[in-house]
Parts: structure tokens; sequence; C-alpha cells
């Protein structure tokens, strides 16, 4: 289970090198808005040499790509996926294209997994077309961009990104992919931040992108299940198997009628604890 | 007008980076300021020139501004350095 995944500069060896103490579930080493376009070259050879002598065994790695041209000049077996910027369709096939076609000619050992960022008008109105997509594993709503385009100013109530929100959580959802929220800015507003991500859980996603490490532990608790919804959970697992044995299809737990849906919540509710 | 580079530099002097500066010389030569040069010059001079070798440039000299960077970090600001002096191409 994804809950948080910390945004890094691939050009900043100081953060990299402890990528692997801070807690974030995933961490995406940025080759392109966190690089200023004059030291991208640098980036990108920190980032190769970093892969060729760090192994974060128990991290996820995703690389924020600048163009899918890049990707075969830092495709490493340590690296778990690419996260595409202003993605579309045409450009994610073309992505899977290219992945694929390394992925057999260097004989790796895993597929390698896509993120699509929504960050444009079109790629929020086609999510659903963008989520189906075997190789996207997650679409990552971008927050920012987006309001750019939409000629709007960012705020804590996120009314402006409603919409987007919803349709990446519902495009996502539909093909059990993972909905990730896009990050709070305001790295030292701890209350913020919580507002913010409890907006987005609350609505359906279930992980969020940070760009800060005194971010992670927020959003990890936030997105974990909390102890009465694990131990209503519990309850509703053992009254079914009572309720199988007396061939009951419906029952209550603590006066609530319980049936399919809300088992299978519970089930997925216990399922994160486990991971 | 044609330009000709005769230096070029890669990094910062941010703590676990160092700043490479390579200029196109007759002979190969590797001078090295360090916050940790008591306890790792002799260390940072062997990947420089490990890495130089690697790279097969021969005729520059290397002043590397260290601030603790790890050997992964100084092998990819040289590589940069070099391709950005235009003396190695990936």
């Amino acid at each position: 289970m994804i809950r948080s995944l910390l945004f890094i500069p691939a050009n900043h060896p100081g953060m990299m090198q402890n990528a692997d103490i801070f807690n974030a579930d995933a961490v995406i080493f940025d080759l392109e808005d966190g690089v200023i376009a004059s030291e991208k070259d640098a980036a990108k050879d920190l980032l190769v040499s970093f892969l060729n002598h760090f192994h974060m065994q128990h991290k996820k790695i995703i690389i924020r790509i600048n163009n899918i041209d890049e990707v075969q000049t830092i495709i490493h077996p340590f690296i778990h996926g690419f996260l595409l910027p202003k993605a579309d369709e045409a450009s994610l096939l073309l992505l899977d294209k290219t992945l694929t076609s390394l992925e057999k000619k260097m004989k790796f050992d895993h597929l390698f997994h896509v993120i699509a960022l929504i960050e444009t008008p079109e790629s929020v109105l086609n999510a659903l077309n963008i989520a189906k997509i075997p190789r996207v594993t997650g679409l990552l709503l971008g927050a920012e961009d987006l309001a750019t385009h939409l000629g709007v100013s960012r705020t804590l109530e996120g009314r402006e990104i409603e919409f987007a929100r919803n349709m990446v959580i519902y495009a996502a959802k539909a093909y059990q992919k993972n909905a990730i929220d896009t990050p709070y800015t305001d790295v030292n507003n701890i209350n913020g931040l919580k507002q913010d991500t409890f907006n987005a859980k609350n609505i359906g996603m279930n992980a969020k992108a940070c760009i800060h490490p005194n971010q992670i532990d927020t959003i990890n608790e936030i997105f974990m299940p909390t102890q009465e919804e694990i131990d209503f959970a519990r309850k509703i697992m053992i009254a079914k198997e009572k309720a199988d044995l007396d061939g009951l299809g419906a029952f209550s737990v603590d006066g609530k009628m319980i049936d399919q849906p809300i088992i299978l919540r519970a089930k997925h509710i216990l399922e994160k604890i486990k991971d | 007008m044609i330009y000709i580079k005769t230096i070029a530099s890669a990094g910062t002097y941010e703590s676990n980076d160092c700043i490479v500066t390579i200029k196109k010389a007759d002979t190969l030569s590797i001078e090295i300021e360090s916050v940790v040069f008591e306890q790792f010059g002799n260390q940072i001079k062997a990947v420089a020139l490990k890495t130089l070798d690697d790279l097969n440039v021969k005729n520059v000299s290397v002043f590397i501004k260290d601030k603790g960077a790890l050997d992964y970090t100084i092998m990819a600001r040289i590589k940069t350095a070099c391709k950005r002096l235009g003396v190695y191409h990936d």
C-alpha cells in the first residue's frame, strides 16, 4: 500500500542519500520541475551514479522524467516506476512502448510501473482513458500546474480542484489504481496539511505526494485506518464467520446492518494494516 | 564567431556536494580543497583519477572544492563537468 510519496530533487545529493531513512512509502526523484533547466544534465548524471551505488531495498523509487527519450539513459533495475508529467493517452502509450522494449532488451526481472501526472484540463477530462492503460498504476493530481491552466489560485479549502480530485479518484478507482493527491506546498503549516489530507482522504484519495520530509508522518497517519475503524472491521469479520455458519446473508454488528459492501470495506481496512 | 570552451564546472558547495571545475591542459592534474581533506583527501583523489580514467579523459586540470561529497557524487560531478567542457560524450 502506498500512502506517501516524497519528491526529492535529483540534483540534491544530501537528500538523495538520506531517502531511505525517511518514512515515505515511495520517493520520487525529480528530474523535472524540481531541477532548474541549466542543471538538468547534472541531475541526470547524479541520479544514474546514485542508482549505481545505492540499493534502497525497502523503498519504491519513482523517477519524474522530463520526457520519454530520457528513460533510455536512466533506466535501472532499482527503479520501481516513472512519473510522467503532463500525461495524456498518447504520451503514456509511447512510454509503455518504450518501457516494453527496454524490459525485453535488458531482461529486467520486473515490469516498470507508470504514474500519470494529471495536471492539465485535458488530462482531467480524459482521466478514465488514462487510468484504463494497463501500465498505469496510479494517477497523481498536479494541482499547481492545473491551477495555472485554470487561471485560479490555490486555496486551503481546495474548491478550485474539487472537480479534478473527483475525476482522478473515480477514474483511478474504476480500474483499481492508486488515486494520489497533490502535494500541500505550505511546508511549515502542519494543521493546513492535516486539513488538506483529510479533505482528500474523505472523498477517496488513498495516497498523497509531499515535498518535505516533515509532511510524511502526518500523511501516513491519516491514510491509515483509525483504531475505531480497525476494531469495527474485526468485529464484522468475526460476525461474518458466524453468519456464514448460520447460513445468514445479512447480519448486524453494534446495531448496524452489515451486508456485502460493508464486509468488503472491512476486508480492505484489515488488508491495509497487514501491509 | 566560434567560442571554444576551455573551462567548465558542475556541482554546488552545499553539504554532501562538491564543485568540480575542469580546464583543458597539457597534462593531468588534480587539486582538492575539502572540509574532510585530512581523512579523505587521498580517497577523493583516487575516485577522481578512476573516474577520469573510465571516461578516458587525460589532459585536464581538475579542481575539486568538496563539502563532504560521497564517491557517487564526486564521480557524477566530474562526468558532468567533462561533458560540459566537451571532452566526454555519453
